[in-house]
């Protein structure tokens, strides 16, 4: 019983963190995949730790696997928008059906984005 | 005295009547310590210690939801061949004023599954934010300034 939990858990984040990669490749651009590596990503990641948490079921387990998935719930956002920002300030294409209500930016930002 | 305190004092208190300081006595003199520090919530009413458990918890349980939902929508993007997102570039007006709001209200938009905030106006007067699923800008505006900007306002005022 325990072990089928265990094996559901980490069964479906492995299956998180192949969209998470396929995503990479699929998506039409830079910010979508941004996305998709950061959530499909994290609730892999999660998912796993969990799976093993309970398959050890020890208190330094359970601590380590809070703070694993603690550090990437505060981290993978961090790097998404930085790697975003780059892209977007360097004016790198998105996808023609994004919707842009970014005219603020364009008007009041001293650096502009050169498209 | 503040509620926190009273609390760590309960906990030390626990610790020691249960002879010995160790952090499992420690946490469940903390728990416990918490228990009655709820019970006495009349002699604490202009604190939130009380509501911040429930707080806690409802956004955190929240926040899992919502990276659940937002995970499956991607799996369903990426495995099927039609593309249902509805991504937009929004710039949001601030009201946020100082580097530590800006700071918090980024990041918790980042941090929320399904937006991500790219960029800021040298001015400070717009926050530009990328999102999957949008179907109304204007009512996504309204949903980062009415939810989390007030919420941060509210934390840091």
């Amino acid at each position: 019983m325990n072990d089928s939990i265990v094996s559901i858990f980490i069964l479906s984040g492995g299956f998180f963190a192949a969209i998470a990669g396929l995503g990479l490749v699929r998506l039409p651009d830079v910010l979508i995949r941004m996305h998709a590596s950061t959530k499909a990503g994290t609730l892999g990641v999660g998912l796993i730790v969990l799976g093993v948490s309970i398959h050890f079921a020890t208190s330094l387990v359970i601590a380590k696997a809070i703070l694993i998935i603690s550090f990437m719930l505060l981290t993978a956002p961090v790097a998404a928008h930085l790697i975003g920002r780059a892209a977007y300030r360097r004016g790198t294409p998105l996808w023609d059906r994004t919707l842009m209500d970014d005219a603020a930016m364009k008007n009041n930002s001293t650096k502009k984005p050169q498209r | 005295m503040t509620p926190f305190a009273t609390n760590l004092v309960l906990a030390f208190v626990w610790a020691i009547l249960n002879g010995g300081i160790g952090l499992p006595s420690l946490i469940t003199g903390f728990i416990l310590g918490y228990g009655v520090i709820f019970i006495l919530q009349p002699l604490y009413k202009d604190s939130r210690y009380c509501s911040m458990l429930f707080d806690g918890v409802k956004l955190i349980l929240f926040f899992i939801w919502e990276l659940i939902v937002s995970s499956l929508s991607v799996t369903w993007d990426v495995l099927t061949p039609v593309q249902k997102s509805k991504p937009a570039l929004i710039a949001v007006p601030l009201s946020a004023k100082t580097d530590a709001e800006v700071t918090v209200l980024a990041n918790l938009v980042s941090l929320t599954p399904g937006s991500l905030s790219v960029d800021i106006t040298e001015d400070r007067s717009h926050l530009l934010v990328h999102a999957m699923f949008v179907d109304d800008p204007e009512a996504f505006k309204m949903e980062i300034k009415n939810g989390m900007e007030k919420r941060v306002l509210e934390a840091m005022r």
